[in-house]
């Protein structure tokens, strides 16, 4: 079941597009839902299908694409590190070597008490403010140091 | 969702800019409907209207600007515009592409963030010569921030009146939505964006047919960059000419420069096209801790590396980079200091080509995997003499073999970083560690 509200801001998506063009919608359902859940389960991915009148297998291609849909549980906070060209010359690794270190765990892993997992990616558009990360996909923190990681943690309850 | 107040004004504006598609940046709030309408915005829009403006005019002088597509292509725009049939009464779509996934560009997020209005206004403009009624902005996903205000830019415009049914009291109707990418630096590539809008894997199509006779739904679209569009309300107020002379032949007017990298002040620089580079690294605050310029990517990866003694005598526009074996891409000046391993800064962005190679085309497929595991292997250490003849070898064959670009982008750095610093690559090889004492 997707829930209610879910089903309003998906509603809000396909007004954007022609009536017999609901798939337009995809990309903005798959991101509402993950949005409430932190990941896609299969059923979710089989009840956006259902919603949007698409093959369960045409949502989940699309699902599989786009790097930012977790298809397994991630932490609650997940924490995505762009280690690319223009991040890495000012010293990304550095950062990603701290959270590692602070949370005791790798990219692709959650913490044991699943606050925390850790992503690496790619190139997030806003290389002047690098090094930079994002906190579930939309807060994005810039200008990163490891003393900014370890006051961002902190305020991650 | 994101209050425009959060987005106060820039912390800091470089001086010696020529401000186009960031002329709000000097005023407070200046993403705001009302700072644009204070400095005359929408203003070439309602005289449009008034006039009745014949398209053609304004194709004209747009050619006239040398205005050329800013998402790193470089196609005049007036051309591509005119591409699209105004006799078509069938349904077209108007595409801005903000979808900026290669490294080191960041300008577009600016306009989103500064001057959407600017850009509305632009796509208002391009929808009444190309006789669209419907667009669609497609948002990088990892920039939502921007996207939420931009969301926002397009409620206040719709508000004033400027987006809908009947502008202003004409006969012209358009209406514009923001929707979002999440995760997928291909695309970026016009086709495999418009795959996106309709919901699907963002795999590039063959072309022909082209966009402006088979685009989203297959119906004719337009694409153009959002620094692109930008320009156009600029254009139509000063003139084409103004524009064409702020830059210099062939690269008509100024253009953003995404500076990253290994400087004092990254940042987004809009000057004029033909800028020598030395001024361009000088306003970014020169290389940072005194140190000393090694090479520059000048516009983005999929761009040919320079190395320093090639770019310092370079100026910044499509000829003066194209005569020093790069080209101007979208801007995106990624500088590295002496203390960079090019080895490793190639295997990165190997990995990254790598991992959005978007699996449709083998040769792109299977050898951005065999010249990322390649290059691994050399930094692990474990490279062979015969490694770097591989790399050229797998790296050409998958140059013009594949249906996008993407292929191409990928096999430019591996050859251009060797070509530059081969010697660099031979001691990486023979010592298994790096020549470069990484500070």
């Amino acid at each position: 079941m997707i829930h209610a509200d879910d089903i309003k801001l998906i509603d809000k998506e396909l007004k954007k597009f022609p009536d017999n063009q609901k798939q337009s919608a995809v990309i903005s359902a798959l991101r509402i839902v993950q949005t409430r859940h932190g990941w896609l389960s299969k059923e979710h991915i089989s009840d956006i299908a259902h919603y949007l009148g698409m093959p369960e297998i045409a949502v989940m291609e699309v699902a599989t694409f786009y790097n930012m849909f977790n298809l397994e549980p991630k932490g609650k906070y997940q924490i995505t590190v762009c280690t690319n060209i223009s991040c890495m010359l000012r010293n990304s690794d550095e950062i990603v070597q701290h959270l590692e270190k602070k949370l005791g765990i790798s990219f692709g892993e959650v913490s044991k008490d699943k606050k925390f997992s850790l992503k690496e990616g790619e190139c997030m558009g806003a290389c002047g403010s690098a090094p930079l990360c994002l906190i579930n996909n939309h807060t994005m923190h810039e200008y990163l140091t490891t003393e900014k990681i370890d006051q961002l943690l902190a305020s991650l309850k | 969702m994101v209050k425009q107040i959060d987005i106060i004004k820039p912390s800091k504006i470089f001086p010696n800019q020529d401000l186009v598609c960031l002329r709000t940046m000097v005023h407070d709030d200046p993403g705001s409907i009302d700072t644009y309408l204070k400095i005359g915005g929408y203003e070439q829009l309602k005289q449009i209207l008034k006039k009745k403006t014949k398209p053609e005019a304004i194709l004209a002088e747009l050619k006239t600007s040398g205005l050329r597509g800013r998402g790193g292509a470089g196609f005049p725009t007036a051309i591509k515009w005119s591409f699209m049939s105004r006799d078509y009464d069938g349904m077209k779509y108007l595409v801005c592409n903000s979808d900026e996934g290669e490294p080191g560009t960041f300008k577009d997020r600016d306009i989103l963030r500064y001057n959407p209005h600017q850009l509305i206004e632009g796509m208002l403009i391009a929808a009444y010569v190309m006789g669209t009624r419907v667009g669609y902005n497609y948002i990088h996903g990892e920039i939502w921030r921007e996207y939420e205000l931009f969301e926002k830019a397009l409620d206040e415009a719709r508000d004033h009146g400027f987006l809908g049914e009947n502008i202003l009291g004409s006969d012209f109707s358009f209406d514009l939505f923001a929707v979002h990418g999440y995760g997928a630096y291909i695309c970026g590539e016009e086709t495999a964006l418009i795959e996106s809008i309709e919901g699907k894997k963002g795999q590039p199509r063959y072309k022909p047919p082209f966009p402006a006779t088979y685009g989203i739904y297959g119906k004719p679209t337009n694409v153009n960059n959002t620094e692109t569009f930008a320009s156009v309300p600029w254009i139509l107020e000063h003139g084409g000419q103004a524009f064409q002379d702020l830059g210099v032949e062939n690269s008509g007017g100024v253009k953003l420069f995404s500076v990253s990298g290994h400087v004092e002040k990254p940042g987004n620089y809009e000057i004029k096209m033909g800028t020598p580079f030395s001024e361009l690294l000088n306003m970014a605050g020169g290389i940072w801790h005194r140190r000393k310029l090694k090479a520059v990517i000048p516009g983005g990866p999929s761009t040919a590396v320079v190395p320093a003694a090639l770019i310092e005598n370079a100026t910044m526009d499509y000829d003066g980079l194209q005569k020093i074996g790069s080209s101007l891409g979208a801007g995106s000046v990624i500088i590295m200091d002496d203390s960079t391993c090019m080895v490793s800064a190639l295997k990165r962005l190997s990995y990254f080509f790598y991992e959005e190679s978007c699996g449709q085309c083998t040769p792109c497929r299977e050898g951005t995997g065999w010249v990322y595991r390649v290059i691994k292997r050399i930094v692990d250490g474990k490279g062979t003499r015969e490694d770097l003849e591989l790399l050229t070898d797998v790296s050409k064959k998958i140059s013009g073999r594949t249906i996008c670009a993407l292929g191409d982008a990928a096999a430019t750095p591996v050859l251009s970083f060797i070509k530059h610093f081969r010697p660099e690559f031979e001691y990486f090889i023979q010592h298994g560690h790096s020549m470069v004492n990484t500070k």
